[in-house]
């Protein structure tokens, strides 16, 4: 099909506000008398607050409010940012009070501050008196479901949030029939999303005695909602705004600053209050990735027919549920619409533990299943003694496959072709046999991977997409969605959709980029790499109509029936001929003026999307072992995505490059560390904290095997999250390729694989003749 | 948002000397990085500071008659990096100058604040080390010049008398003429990281001989250190690989390497083995000789 707009690398809309500073982030916005809020927490890891003594802290001149649990009401709610469920037996788990009478890890929320500044705040912090009763703790899932560990939770016997799993076919007799079982065990660690702008709310109570909070946010409505549901309000009576955010990554895809900052104003008589946190502060109470062990057991025939795969997957979900199992249910249903197994058995445990608390981060459980399974399969392909890539293609699934559980359909499926292209773009052929039989300190390894995403999150949860268009008087449209720009680009793209229905320059589509719940159409946000998918779906849908508004004023004007025009470029055209009857804005200003017949153009529609679409890609990578230190470095990589139709290459690229990068710092470097007697954080900083600086980050390449999606606006199917998920299991792969020795857990991290190496003799081979 | 409760930005040395000698209690401060951390972590919480911003002349890089170089302590690494002076006689310092953090950190880091603030990781301690370098200490009525290795006194703490500012790090020319150096900066990353082993090696060779060969070492032991055995070994020796290869064994035997989360004593150990080869091969090049592959 033939665009005019989308397809091309439009500028991003917010490109020179960003740049030049002009964009406004939670922290630019002022209110006068505005009061700071902080937080105490707690020093141990489990632990009732037996009581408190708030005088001295409140006594401190320029201190405004000292509150804890005791101060609020006592209401549990859930935070992760899903939509309401209208069913109770699907909502998220209650479980958190805004500040904690029992804390359940080191950093836990225990009383607030509010005060004139931010150093008496801290001053105040220091002043508050807590009587801790001691609680023994759990940091590992395994041991926080022995019997006689420590509760975290009342009402979750062994803490465990869900063992809910799902199943076809039957695997046990697949076991038996199969040439091989085979079984692995692979573990994940905790990272962190280390978006660059901190988790930032600020609060106050307007002339209306409304609560308006102003946040950094993926999720405004939803926040809106929790909001009220944490402070006993009713939802009309808050009102949430997003201005610009700096990142989120999945952990502003959850409600963890707003109510608290909420509850500072209220207890400050209603006046503005900021909460933001230090980074230091990020680390340990927001949310991190889910930490997974997974073991994984294959039926497989001699020939690499996969029969069927049992998978155990142990997550550990830290103090509080927040995402909780829908991030292991996620996990499990991402594999099976990519390798065709005849039967599974997908058996996850959530369970609590007395560290910070795991949510949603891009990938959400993804990138962990995948690192599991791409590196199991690569064990296989060695045990059977066959190519890790014509195992995969064997066992691939077609286009028309259809779920068992999910029931969604795959209609467009381009793994072939991006395995294809990626072995010619790493000239794959030619290195596997260049790096045969090496034996110096230094050695190259070729791996790859593949993956499986979704589109959204239909059939678990509701996808309702809202936008809003106003024609303005000059032709040029105003659009509004509720779903959020958080730097992924999404404006620009509903832009290109809008400006490719109405035949408008992207110049002529202006796109509300705040969020606002009082004005903005209704949608669930940012996550599930679901925007351009379904809100898109939406905003066509609204361009849609402005059109046929559009035509049928024109038609008016000129006499010819709408289907015979067509609107290229400002303006109204017979299509027939290509002539021109008139132009966009007469019929813009007639919709205005006209004295008779005046209704400005407009749109408000939302759209249910009930489809899903399966996106696909690999990557593949060379890099390169310092066998002596034990440093693994990129020396090319090549992530390949099948998302559909791209509409906007440059964006496309731009999530394929952070992706990528997030998803080496997980592979090579990065992890939360804990001091495993007392529970607390070892590494809540960005120095002892290796997210890889521009410096260790490759040449990342992006390329794209664009099939057209049905459902799809245009054809397109999501790429948000998609980049993070192969890149961990291809370097894994691609080191075993090097060296021989198979790693089952990441970061790679050079102490271990040190450790690794000599186990395995490698460094009994450091030579003389090497120096 | 800083706790502090005085702060003083005299305009010259004589006048930072003096407020000193009244105030031994106030805290100095150059680019910052340190001690503003400190600050914010609140271990500094109410401090009183003495500037020195505005020394300027402190920020000079000369070379003195006798052809010891001096680098004020008050130059940033950025300045030391670009000095043609230090390109041109000790460019090991520029390797360990470059190093530091970002290209932020290097423009505002002064070479006195990474020494006098004691820790063991700072990239320009363990070249200097290896440089013999000397420290110049005024106090409003003194001055002494000490050895660096009189100075470290353990982890985080120098020997810095009260009323005491340093001045300059002097490089005598017998430490830089005519030798080879190299720097390795062993870290988790390439930039923004702080070393998990610093190993700094100059050397000069002549006719295929070691004639002189020094090793620092930066957090191999609570304090950095020199590896004098190694040293003492290669004096007169041919360059070999086998004789370099002793000297990496022998360059180990100093550490007090100690395990930690950051890393194990085991791997620090076999760290600075590997590390040091590469440094000694890679400064033997440098400095004219050349380790037959
Ligand atoms: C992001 C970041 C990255 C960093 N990366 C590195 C790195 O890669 N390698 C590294 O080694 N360090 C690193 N550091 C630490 C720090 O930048 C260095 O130690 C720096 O050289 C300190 O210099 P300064 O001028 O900022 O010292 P300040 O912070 O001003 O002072 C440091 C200490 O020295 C004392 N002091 C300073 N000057 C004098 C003087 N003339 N006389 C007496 N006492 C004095 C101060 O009282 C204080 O105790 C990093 C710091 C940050 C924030």
């Amino acid at each position: 099909m033939d665009h005019n707009i989308v397809g091309k690398s439009v500028t991003r809309l917010d490109a020179v506000a960003k740049v030049t500073g002009k964009a406004k982030y939670t922290d630019d916005f002022f209110e006068r008398d505005m009061l700071v809020g902080k937080v105490l927490r707690s020093p141990h890891a489990h632990a009732v607050v037996k009581s408190v003594d708030l005088s001295r802290a409140r006594a401190l001149p320029g201190v405004a409010a000292v509150f804890t649990a005791l101060d609020l009401p006592k209401i549990k709610f859930a935070t992760a940012g899903h939509p309401w469920s209208l069913d109770p037996g699907h909502r998220d788990v209650e479980d958190r009070l805004i500040l904690t009478d029992k804390a359940r890890f080191v950093g836990d929320a225990v009383a607030a501050v509010v005060a004139e500044d931010a150093l008496t705040a801290e001053k105040a912090l220091r002043l508050i008196d807590i009587e801790y009763e001691v609680l023994p703790h759990v940091l590992t899932a395994e041991d926080a479901m022995k019997e006689g560990a420590p509760l975290l939770h009342e009402n979750r016997p062994g803490n465990v949030v869900s063992s809910f799993g799902v199943q076809f076919g039957d695997v046990e007799a697949e076991f038996g029939r199969a040439d091989h079982v085979i079984e692995g065990d692979y573990e994940t660690s905790v990272v962190q999303h280390c978006h660059i702008e901190s988790m930032s709310a600020f609060a106050y109570v307007d002339a209306d005695g409304r609560v308006v909070v102003n946040s950094s946010t993926q999720i405004p409505h939803i926040v809106r909602r929790i909001v009220a549901q944490a402070l006993g309000l009713p939802w009309g009576r808050v009102q949430v705004i997003k201005p610009y955010i700096g990142g989120g990554f999945g952990n502003k895809q959850d409600v963890v600053v707003e109510p608290l900052a909420a509850a500072m104003s209220l207890a400050a008589g209603g006046r503005p209050v900021r909460y933001c946190m230090t980074r230091e502060e990020v680390f340990i109470d927001t949310r991190t990735r889910h930490a997974m062990k997974l073991h994984l057991k294959t039926a497989v025939d001699a020939d690499g027919t996969l029969r069927g795969i049992h998978v155990q997957l142990l997550s550990n979900t830290g103090a509080y549920a927040s995402h909780g199992h829908s991030i292991a249910m996620s996990a499990g249903g991402k594999f099976r619409p990519l390798y065709d197994f005849a039967s599974v058995k997908f058996e996850p445990k959530t369970v609590y533990t007395n560290l910070p608390v795991a949510g949603a981060m891009r990938g959400y459980g993804t990138p962990q299943i995948f690192f599991a399974l791409e590196s199991h399969l690569d064990d296989i392909a060695r045990r059977l003694g066959i190519d890790p890539i014509e195992l995969r293609r064997k066992n691939l699934i077609k286009v028309g496959h259809q779920d068992p559980l999910t029931k969604n359909v795959v209609r467009s499926f381009g793994i072939p072709q991006c395995i294809e292209k990626g072995m010619e773009l790493i000239r794959w052929d030619e290195k596997r046999r260049a790096h045969l039989d090496q034996k110096g300190p230094r050695r190259r390894g070729l791996g790859m991977a593949l993956f499986a995403y979704a589109s959204g999150t239909h059939p678990v949860a509701l996808e309702l997409a809202g936008a809003r268009i106003v024609m303005n008087q000059d032709g040029s449209v105003t659009l509004q969605v509720g779903a959020t720009e958080i730097g992924q680009g999404s404006d620009t793209v509903f832009a290109q959709i809008t400006a490719e229905v109405l035949g408008l320059p992207i110049g002529m589509v202006h796109v509300v980029t705040t969020q606002d719940t009082d004005i903005t159409p209704f949608d669930s946000g940012a996550y599930a790499s679901r925007q351009t998918f379904v809100t898109g779906i939406a905003v066509r849908k609204a361009a849609m109509e402005v059109r046929d508004k559009v035509l049928e004023v024109a038609a008016r004007r000129t006499g010819l029936a709408p289907a015979e025009m067509d609107i290229r470029d400002c303006r109204i055209v017979e299509t027939a001929l290509g002539r021109v009857v008139c132009s966009l804005e007469d019929v813009a200003m007639d919709a205005y003026y006209d004295r008779l017949l005046a209704a400005p153009i407009t749109s408000d529609t939302s759209a249910n999307v009930r489809i899903n679409a399966m996106s696909y890609g690999a990557t593949f990578v060379e890099v390169d072992v310092d066998v002596e230190t034990g440093k693994v470095e990129v020396a090319e990589i090549w992530n390949v995505h099948d998302s559909g139709t791209i509409i906007n290459p440059r964006l496309a690229e731009g999530q394929v490059h952070g992706g990528v990068s997030m998803a080496l710092g997980a592979a090579l470097l990065e992890q939360m560390l804990f001091d495993p007697q007392t529970g607390k954080a070892l590494n809540n900083n960005l120095l002892d904290y290796k997210l890889p600086t521009i410096l260790d980050t490759p040449r990342i390449n992006a390329a794209f095997v664009e099939t057209f999606e049905a459902a799809g606006s245009f054809g397109s199917k999501s790429l948000g999250e998609c980049p993070v998920i192969s890149p961990a299991p291809a370097v894994r792969n691609a080191v075993l390729d090097a060296t021989g020795v198979a790693f089952h857990k990441i970061p790679l991290y050079p102490q271990v694989v040190f450790e690794k190496f000599r186990e395995a003799g490698l460094l009994a081979q450091r030579s003389v003749d090497h120096v | 948002m800083f706790d502090i409760c005085e702060l003083h930005e005299p305009g010259t040395l004589e006048e930072a000397k003096a407020i000193l000698a009244e105030n031994p209690g106030l805290k100095v401060i150059a680019g910052g990085t340190d001690v503003l951390i400190r600050l914010q972590h609140g271990s500094l919480a109410g401090a009183g500071l003495l500037s020195l911003k505005n020394l300027h002349a402190l920020e000079e890089i000369v070379m003195l008659g006798d052809g010891t170089i001096s680098v004020g302590a008050m130059a940033p690494f950025t300045t030391i990096f670009q000095s043609g002076l230090i390109r041109r006689h000790v460019p090991v310092l520029c390797e360990a100058a470059v190093s530091m953090g970002g290209p932020q950190v290097r423009n505002v880091a002064t070479i006195g604040g990474n020494i006098c603030n004691g820790a063991v990781s700072a990239d320009s301690a363990s070249t200097l080390f290896a440089l013999d370098a000397l420290l110049k200490l005024e106090t409003s009525t003194d001055e002494r010049i000490i050895p660096m290795g009189d100075f470290y006194a353990g982890p985080g703490k120098v020997n810095l008398r009260p009323g005491e500012l340093l001045t300059a790090v002097l490089i005598p020319r017998e430490g830089y003429e005519g030798m080879g150096g190299h720097y390795i900066k062993y870290a988790m990353r390439k930039a923004m990281d702080i070393a998990t082993l610093g190993v700094a090696v100059v050397c000069k060779v002549r006719e295929d001989r070691f004639v002189d060969l020094r090793i620092g070492l930066g957090v191999a032991a609570p304090v950095p250190i020199r590896c004098f055995e190694a040293e003492a070994y290669a004096k007169g020796k041919e360059v070999t690989p086998e004789v370099v290869q002793e000297i990496a064994r022998l360059a180990v035997k100093p550490a007090k390497a100690r395990t930690s989360w950051r890393a194990s004593k085991d791997y620090r150990e076999h760290l600075i083995e590997v590390l040091a080869q590469r440094a000694v091969a890679e400064a033997v090049k440098r400095g004219g000789g050349c380790c037959a592959d």
